[in-house]
């Protein structure tokens, strides 16, 4: 099992009445709801805790893309992880990802994971996402039916660009280079582990299949409405005949919760998940799917209704309903084992993204419950998957040694160094 | 009017056809056509009108090659030879007046006749244009037509929206048609036009609705003063669907360049 604490990074400020005054968190939220001071303190409270995380033993720390977001205020995934890189030790870099159509051009995405590489010591983890239409539409003004071509194109654009060891001459529709020839390129080979965050496209499955990526779903609806659609997944790893299906193939995020009991659980956490819930995740719908952005195959494939927000959306769920529906796992140590299980198993999914900072929850607490989970929960949780122990494919493969950072040798001074008088 | 197909070297080109007289070219808006349109009746009785869907209208598939207004504009133009027709009249609502300008702009030579009805394709920063892709079903009659309410019985006419199977099939029509028109339109509708103005030597004639919250109509003027000796008209209570609204205006309009 790979365990990666994650944080989206939500701004913690977010008034009472948000959803009442402000029609999205998303694309247009109001400017003036950011304090670039406060963000001071939060940006750097949200790293230490990703670096706090690496000192509990969770496999991976990761951070994600997105704009003009009010939960997520990390529009450059690659900053935080280039401090990452530094400070903290074994973890892996999960970087779930760089939005490649929007990078211009995306060998900037070879060469910004090849440094980050390079500096972690071979602890990248590389996601390659379309990106949600919020952000590569509405934000960033891709045009819709064209994302996933643009999408694809630089996707090998940058295997080649990692890949290849002469300098070579690409001539796409989007991008023309006529000397690609990245420098630095990345540690691990042929290149880092690739995931494919995505949303229950077709396309999207033989994608991963195709390549041997880990099909990761990223939603905040929790481990049992996602039944159908990781179903769907490997009921299409099946279909094309792949060689295994290793729930290393797929990766699942989910809202986690620990404390010493359940009900101990719901009074320290109950009011940050609800902040999540009813603020962070009030998204205005005409940002929601730009005609074009999804294919004509996967509408009408009906697949998308079942993953859409529950009737009258999530703002009107109550701590029991999120539990009961799974959107969040909380409770105590054990309880949280049992349901972890029945995702683990339920799901096959070996790649975990544990959500373990949620809406304006305050640093301690998240400490509280990141070591506990990684104290009683994880270590129970380790050895469910032993017939794919070994399945190193979708996983980083760190140099043996590693360089320490801020281990500089004392500073050369002449009077040590007679022959120098 | 009568559905038929033509093939061009993108895709096979749904049209719809009616009417006598000199041929006339109608390209359709963002929104799409029915054969129903009133201003496709209008039309056709005083013209020979022929009314190609865009690739990914009406039933059609959507067309993967063509990405870009260039495309577009010679994909139209390569309809218009497909149909066997020389210099008809051009005549495009608000996308549509987007690619005819664009084809009297590239082939001066080809295209005499000109009306652009609300077309797209400037943008002013004073005067944004709402983005249509933001906006939900219920919003649009407000933006489209001069009286919403009655705008929003034009556009669900006919359809049974209460039907779940029909919904369905009308959510992706919609997705399919959007998604093509969003390679000229998202996510501002301007793709250089204003510099290729100045090419065009058709007589044209500009009509605008007096309540386009759609496109306003200070585009109107901008439009008009970029095409030289073209006409603007002005019609009152009327939208930017004024094909719907007052069709009568439209054949006036295209009578006078005819």
């Amino acid at each position: 099992m790979k365990f990666t604490w994650f944080n989206l990074m939500p701004w913690p400020y977010l008034p009472d009445d948000f959803r009442e005054k402000n029609r999205s968190v998303w694309v247009d939220i109001d400017q003036r709801l950011f304090d670039p001071v406060k963000s001071h303190d939060v940006y750097n409270t949200y790293m230490d805790l990703l670096e706090y995380a690496d000192t509990l033993g969770f496999d991976g720390v990761g951070v994600n893309e997105h704009h003009q977001n009010g939960y997520g205020i990390m529009p450059s995934p690659n900053i935080i992880a280039a401090g990452l890189a530094r400070r903290t030790k074994n973890a892996a870099l999960v970087v779930l990802g760089n939005s490649i159509a929007l990078y211009n051009p995306p060998v900037r995405v070879a060469e910004e994971f090849a440094m980050l590489d390079c500096i972690s010591g071979g602890r990248l983890v590389a996601g390659f996402p379309v990106g949600t239409s919020m952000d590569t539409n509405y934000c960033y003004g891709q045009i819709p039916a064209l994302t996933r071509e643009k999408y694809a194109e630089a996707h090998e654009l940058i295997i080649r660009a990692w890949t290849e060891r002469d300098p070579f001459a690409f001539n796409g529709r989007y991008n023309k280079l006529r000397h690609v020839n990245i420098w630095p390129r990345p540690i691990q080979q042929p290149h880092p582990p690739i995931h494919i965050p995505g949303g229950g496209s077709v396309e999207t499955y033989d994608f991963c299949i195709d390549n041997t990526y880990s099909y990761s779903y990223l939603s905040f609806s929790g481990y049992i409405r996602a039944k159908a659609l990781m179903q769907g997944y490997w009921d299409r790893v099946a279909e094309r005949n792949t060689p295994d299906a290793s729930p290393y193939r797929a990766g699942f995020a989910q809202t986690i919760c620990v404390a010493e009991t359940d009900e101990e659980a719901e009074r320290l956490y109950s009011k940050h998940v609800h902040y999540f819930y009813n603020r962070c995740l009030h998204v205005y719908p005409g940002f929601a799917d730009a005609p074009g952005y999804r294919t004509i195959k996967t509408i009408q494939t009906g697949a998308l209704s079942q993953y859409a927000p529950p009737r009258g959306g999530y703002a009107e769920l109550t701590w029991k309903d999120l539990i009961e529906g799974g959107h969040v796992i909380a409770g105590s140590p054990e309880t949280v084992r049992q349901r972890m299980e029945d995702l683990i198993k339920g799901l096959n999914v070996g790649n975990i993204f544990c959500l373990m900072h949620v809406g304006d929850m305050p640093a301690d607490k998240c400490m509280y419950s990141s070591r506990l989970f990684a104290e009683k929960v994880m270590p129970k949780l380790r050895g469910l998957l032993p017939e794919c122990e070994g399945d190193g494919r979708f996983w980083c493969k760190p140099l043996e040694r590693r360089a320490t950072s801020g281990a500089l040798p004392t500073e050369y001074q002449p009077s040590r160094h007679p022959e120098h008088a | 009017m009568e559905t038929k197909t033509v093939q061009t070297r993108h895709a096979p080109v749904r049209y719809l056809e009616g009417g006598s007289g000199e041929p006339l070219v109608y390209m359709h808006g963002a929104g799409g056509m029915t054969p129903d349109d009133p201003i496709l009746a209008a039309l056709a009785a005083r013209w020979h009108v022929y009314a190609p869907y865009l690739p990914g209208y009406g039933e059609t598939e959507e067309c993967g090659s063509l990405r870009d207004m260039l495309d577009f504009t010679l994909h139209t133009a390569d309809v218009v030879t497909a149909l066997g027709l020389k210099d008809p009249i051009l005549v495009g609502h608000s996308m549509g007046g987007m690619i005819a300008a664009e084809m009297a702009a590239l082939a001066p030579n080809d295209v005499t006749r000109l009306a652009l009805i609300a077309p797209a394709g400037l943008w002013m920063d004073d005067h944004p244009i709402p983005d249509m892709f933001a906006l939900l079903p219920y919003e649009m009659p407000k933006y489209l037509f001069h009286d919403p309410e009655a705008g929003a019985k034009l556009m669900t006419a006919g359809l049974k929206m209460d039907d779940p199977e029909f919904l369905k099939t009308y959510l992706i029509r919609n997705a399919r048609q959007l998604g093509m028109a969003g390679k000229l339109l998202f996510p501002i509708p301007e793709r250089g036009l204003s510099g290729r103005l100045y090419r065009i030597t058709a007589k044209t004639v500009v009509v605008w609705g007096e309540s386009d919250r759609m496109i306003p109509p200070v585009y109107g003027p901008a439009f008009a003063g970029a095409i030289a000796g073209a006409r603007l008209i002005n019609v009152p209570e009327a939208g930017h669907m004024v094909v719907l609204e007052n069709p009568a205006a439209i054949v006036e309009a295209v009578a006078g360049i005819a």
